[in-house]
């Protein structure tokens, strides 16, 4: 309504915003520079350990660099399907902003999926956040890799049940259900898999008390929006990806 | 869902455009990686440097900064560049560490 206002010239309502924009794109910005900060501070964490440790084990071999580079051409398509749902948000077509959004979630659960199996092989040979099989002496590196990867796959999978959200309202909910029971009741008990896709449990109940307190038809603003977040969510793995990964193959013969 | 107020539609080769160069600069990091080309200072120089090109090139075309008013992008961009930068300060800490060793 306030950027109404500015357009037209029309007798100040509200006033017109500093940032030529309307309130919600404002919020969700500020929101992601303060993510931006927080993953930040992981990252110099992880690089101060690194380089204050001459013994950081690099064990990334060829297969790890490959599934790591598949993840990352997963997430720039993202980013591209994201795009092009938020056009077609603009102009006003519900069926393909909707199928953007689905192939956008899509990829960012191709993603998750890659990501859960390399955690889960990782942990096979050895790592924890406690220690790893490479360097006796450099226990961090299984605690600043896990966090600071954990912490971006639990945004890409709050990401993938935000775009849920605002794609498909309340036929998500049993959506999101199925898919927790599936991966809940068939994964081994002792895999990452198996505890992880809890989150999807509290995403679920998060999402449906938004659902049933606040409905509301998502607009192609709140299409933009959670665009942001997603794109978002590419950007930090823009970083993350080289510094962790490419700096640590490794070289053999 | 309603229209918004009309945009300038930049249209969808733009948006393919940035992500074909995005998926080359991911190739180049790649391949840089892959064939051991730098030693590690150098090399994490030069991944930083093209890990920015595509934040910016994401930041400017993906998150739409680009054609937003100069306002917004210029306290946006300084305000988190400026904070990130403060946290740079420590890795002096890093380096102390390296070389005077922990007690």
């Amino acid at each position: 309504m306030a950027d109404v206002a500015v357009t037209h010239g029309v007798a100040e309502a509200y006033e017109p915003s500093l940032f030529g924009t309307y309130s919600k794109k404002i919020g969700m910005w500020l929101f992601l520079l303060s993510d931006s900060l927080t993953f930040g501070a992981l990252l110099f964490a992880y690089s101060y350990n690194r380089i204050s440790n001459p013994d950081w084990p690099t064990p990334f071999h060829k297969e790890s660099i490959i599934n790591a580079t598949v993840m990352t051409a997963c997430l720039l398509s993202s980013s591209l399907t994201m795009v092009l749902g938020v056009l077609a948000a603009r102009r006003g077509d519900r069926s393909w902003t909707r199928n953007w959004i689905l192939f956008t979630m899509f990829f960012g659960s191709a993603f998750v999926v890659l990501h859960g199996m390399e955690w889960n092989k990782l942990m096979g040979e050895g790592m924890m956040p406690w220690k790893n099989p490479w360097s006796a002496t450099v226990p961090q590196f299984g605690g600043t890799f896990f966090t600071l990867t954990g912490m971006h796959m639990l945004h890409v999978t709050i990401g993938v049940i935000y775009l849920g959200v605002v794609s498909l309202r309340k036929a998500f909910l049993p959506i999101l259900l199925a898919i927790w029971a599936i991966v809940f009741f068939t994964t081994p008990s002792a895999g990452f898999f198996h505890l992880a896709v809890n989150v999807l449990l509290v995403g679920l109940v998060i999402a449906t008390m938004i659902l049933v307190l606040k409905p509301k038809d998502y607009d192609a603003h709140d299409v933009e929006i959670a665009g942001l977040y997603w794109h978002f969510v590419d950007l930090v793995w823009m970083f993350i990806f080289p510094l962790v990964y490419l700096m640590s193959t490794r070289v053999t013969g | 869902m309603h229209t918004v107020a009309a945009h300038h539609d930049e249209g969808k080769g733009q948006y393919l455009w940035v992500w074909g160069v995005l998926l080359l600069l991911t190739a180049v990091e790649v391949a840089l990686a892959y064939k051991q080309v730098f030693q590690p200072i150098q090399m994490l120089e030069a991944l930083m440097v093209l890990s920015i090109i595509k934040s910016a090139l994401i930041i400017g075309w993906f998150m739409h900064l680009k054609y937003e008013i100069a306002a917004m992008k210029w306290v946006l961009m300084v305000a988190v560049c400026a904070c990130l930068c403060l946290m740079c300060i420590f890795f002096a800490d890093a380096a102390r560490i390296l070389q005077l060793g922990v007690k």
